[in-house]
């Protein structure tokens, strides 16, 4: 991607000698990078770099809480009389991590005294210069509590006008250990995502659920398009409704289907019902399986996954099916006049003249809706969180770096996702190379 | 009449049609009056059947109206008998003028579609052509029927859920009847509390300043890349030009975890901030790709004249590229708006503050056994409503944008 390699496709139009550009070209090249430096800017920013960060946390033992630094933590006290002039009294800082697993460094106290107030004794690590006062530490271990103690005698003029030395706030500063940013690294996320015989089991949910949720859009998008391919009144109408599942928010339409197929108040289990087609409430999102006889043989069906495969083709056949529709009205209906000519029937026409016209635009369709079903979240997320037997990669992720506070699991799950997805890259590219030639 | 597939396929198309048409009154009877009917599918499937072999006794070319009406007299007459004169499992005193209603639209639906389907089909045995005819009707029809009601269904139950109580939706969750009498306060009791109390108006507010600036942003950043990409010639063009949508294959759920630990150590991750910076990175992308076909198609010819005019690049793009790009600038600026607007996963994991809540953060913090269903429908309805209109004014640039730019989803 990067433009200031290949110089290989200057035209023919550019001066002879290969590889160097002339001072107009190069000008223009010029004001075309800068135009596009806002889009490199953002996308290497927002996209790239996260996506190499993802490697980098994937071999780090960081939890959610890591995300907050340990910091020192400070409180002011005054024991004594500071009120009465020539009375000793006592300043103590009082000091904390407040961190329980991470260590401070080098924390630097500063603080003001009031005027008219003179240390006496300092302590062991702070210096008074002036009214400053100055305390410096090695270190506060995690969790750890301390207190610096000084004694002051306050003087007449302070005493005729006493002010609390705790009305200056100390200001406290140290350095803690980033996990993000140190050299500490492990294969712990990775040993234990890979371990886990659940890993496996959302693996093969995930092919699953992307399979059948892209060749189920892709189905129904080729059915409704086959229903609109002829012009009838009020078909611009229908179209715009069936693209509806797809417009509506996300959030709007997965709420609507969980509360639609509620097992105890549901519309839809109630119609079951009523047509007496079931005895009582079906947890269509709850229930992992549910028995069915085929001929005397008892097979569980995965219930919650299909239902949430039935989900997705729902809400995205709107989407082939608007590409289906605008390849066939590109068909020239010449084709369609010969075959009636032949005799050939309307299964035919569609078998022979119709399917081998889409058979380009539905690979495209499905490679690509392929590769969005698996990176999809939200829908199954939404609708079930992940539970009942329906968790994928993408759940997982969530899962494991924000359920259980582990972002180091996550981004490994993150990584493996990632992985999968170049092998279908690469699948895909090889895919759409062959259609071409 | 003679007897062959004809028949046989009628009869069969004649059951479909019957079974659908019971059912789906019987249902929508209820979902709408609150009547607790339950159809008798047989009595349809039956009425079905008569009704297309009463239309198969005379060949294609002598059927008259008075056939036709003989016809949906015959759908009545059989499912008032196979019944026992309650097709809705009511007795008939029982709100008689609603179930008389229901019996005469099924016989309506089911003498229209077998007249469709069997318009130019006798009785007698069929050549394969005529076969594939009422198979490839019968489909089409099911398949009108089916789309309708699967993306009907959910929408009607959303809206009307928003509209009633909780305890009506408890005691009869077929019921999605709205009593009219009620008075319109009580009737959107829910949306006006959701306004009121759990600060939606704030949350449309929030949602439509991140969506309009998202498109601004996108437009901003993709209108210059898209017009080098197709207009300005440099190294590395056709690599950019094919590889730009490669980050359209990224999933978002890869992203998350760094930008959520990198934005939490900026300060950046609960704020609208960072929302207008995550959301336009996803979004540039595909607009340039987007534009930058469109401006391919553009006559070259006229830039080239107002460059020799005197005018400078930014100029030419300005004064003559932009207005001739204005069709394409109102699709990309839809789409990007459609997924700014129902863009979920980064809300979710970047808001916490109810202050800058989007409509879909809001929505889901409506998801709790607490809250009343019918509020998390009428935030799902107040969510919608906002892009469905917009989406019915501009449909035809919509369709052209996600027909371009083939929308991620």
């Amino acid at each position: 991607m990067a433009p200031s390699k290949s110089t290989a496709q200057t035209p023919a139009t550019s001066p002879p000698r290969k590889g160097k550009l002339g001072p107009m070209a190069r000008r223009e090249a010029r004001l075309a990078l800068w135009m596009l430096a806002p889009t490199f800017l953002i996308v290497m920013g927002i996209v790239l770099f996260p996506l190499l960060a993802n490697f980098w946390i994937s071999v780090k033992p960081v939890t959610l809480s890591d995300l907050r630094p340990p910091t020192p933590v400070v409180s002011e006290r005054v024991r004594g009389d500071f009120e009465i002039a020539g009375q000793e009294f006592e300043i103590q800082y009082r000091l904390r991590n407040s961190s329980r697993d991470g260590d401070i460094t080098d924390v630097v106290l500063t603080d003001t005294l009031p005027a008219g107030i003179t240390v006496i004794d300092p302590g062991d690590v702070c210096t008074v210069t002036g009214a400053e006062v100055r305390c410096t530490l090695d270190g506060l271990p995690a969790g750890e509590r301390t207190r610096l103690k000084m004694t002051a005698v306050s003087d007449e003029s302070f005493a005729a006008n006493p002010v609390s030395p705790r009305d200056s706030e100390p200001t406290i500063t140290g350095t803690s250990d980033n996990i993000l940013t140190n050299s500490e690294f492990t294969l712990d996320n990775f040993a234990r995502i890979f371990d886990s015989h659940e890993f496996w089991s959302v693996l093969w949910v995930t092919i699953t659920y992307t399979v059948f949720g892209t060749l189920g859009a892709l189905v129904l998008g080729l059915f409704a398009a086959q229903m609109l391919n002829k012009p009838f009144a009020g078909r611009s109408i229908i179209r715009g409704l069936f693209l509806f599942p797809y417009v509506a928010p996300v959030i709007a339409v997965a709420f609507t289907w969980v509360i639609l197929l509620d097992p105890f108040n549901g519309t839809f289990n109630a119609i079951l019902q009523r047509m007496n087609i079931a005895d009582e409430g079906v947890n269509f999102f709850g229930q992992r399986d549910i028995p069915i006889d085929v001929f005397g043989l008892t097979i569980d069906f995965p219930l919650a996954l299909a239902t949430v495969i039935a989900f997705e083709a729902w809400r995205y056949f709107p989407l082939s099916f608007l590409f289906i529709l605008a390849r066939m009205q590109s068909i020239s209906s010449d084709m369609y006049e010969a075959a009636e000519v032949d005799g050939a029937t309307p299964l035919q026409q569609f078998w022979h003249i119709s399917l081998p016209q889409l058979l380009g635009i539905l690979s495209t369709l499905f490679l690509l809706r392929f590769i969005w079903t698996f990176n999809k979240f939200d829908d199954i997320f939404l609708l079930t969180g992940g539970a009942a037997g329906t968790r994928t990669l993408t759940v997982d992720v969530y899962e494991q770096g924000f359920a259980l506070s582990n972002l180091g699991a996550g981004a490994a799950v993150a990584v493996a996702i990632f992985i999968l997805l170049l092998v279908f890259a690469v699948f895909y590219f090889k895919f759409v190379h062959r259609e071409d030639s | 009449m003679r007897i062959g597939t004809g028949l046989l396929l009628g009869l069969l198309t004649g059951l479909l049609w019957g079974t659908i048409a019971v059912a789906l009154t019987g249902i929508s009877l209820t979902l709408i009056t609150g009547l607790p009917a339950t159809p008798i599918i047989s009595a349809g499937a039956l009425g079905g059947a008569v009704n297309a072999a009463i239309i198969l006794l005379r060949a294609p070319a002598d059927r008259t109206p008075g056939l036709y009406l003989v016809a949906f007299a015959g759908v009545i007459i059989a499912m008032m008998l196979v019944s026992f004169g309650a097709p809705f499992s009511l007795a008939f005193s029982e709100s008689s003028l609603i179930q008389a209603f229901g019996v005469g639209l099924i016989a309506l639906a089911v003498t229209f579609a077998n007249r469709a389907v069997l318009i130019d089909i006798q009785s007698g045995m069929l050549k394969r052509y005529a076969i594939d005819l009422v198979i490839v009707r019968t489909l089409k029809g099911f398949g009108f029927v089916f789309f309708s009601v699967i993306v009907i269904l959910p929408f009607y139950v959303m809206v009307m859920t928003s509209l009633k109580n909780q305890q009506d939706l408890f005691l009869n969750p077929l019921d999605l009847s709205i009593d009219l009498t009620q008075g319109a306060a009580s009737l959107f009791d829910s949306y006006v509390e959701l306004f009121t109390k759990f600060n939606f108006g704030r949350f449309l507010l929030i949602s439509t300043i991140v969506s309009v600036s998202t498109v601004l942003i996108t437009l901003a950043f993709s209108i210059p890349g898209a017009y080098a990409v197709a207009r300005l010639k440099f190294p590395g063009q056709t690599v950019l030009s094919s590889s730009i949508l490669l980050i359209y294959l990224v999933p978002m759920i890869v992203l998350v975890i760094p930008l959520y630990a990198v934005f939490s150590q900026l300060g950046l991750r609960n704020t609208v901030v960072g929302l207008l910076i995550v959301y336009p990175a996803t979004t540039v992308p595909v607009a340039l790709y987007m534009l930058q076909g469109y401006f391919r198609g553009l006559p070259a010819e006229l830039e080239e004249a107002g460059l020799m005019d005197g005018l400078s690049r930014l100029g030419v793009i300005w004064k003559i590229t932009l207005p001739l790009a204005l069709p394409a600038l109102a699709s990309v600026s839809l789409y990007v708006f459609m997924i700014a607007w129902n863009e979920f996963l980064f809300a979710f994991m970047f808001l916490d503050d109810p202050d800058i809540f989007t409509l879909s953060r809001g929505v889901v913090s409506l998801n709790s056994s607490e809250v009343p269903r019918q509020h998390l429908m009428a935030g799902a309805v107040i969510a919608t409503v906002p892009i469905l209109v917009i989406f019915l004014w501009f449909e035809r640039f919509l369709v052209q944008g996600l027909t371009a730019g083939s929308v991620k989803g």
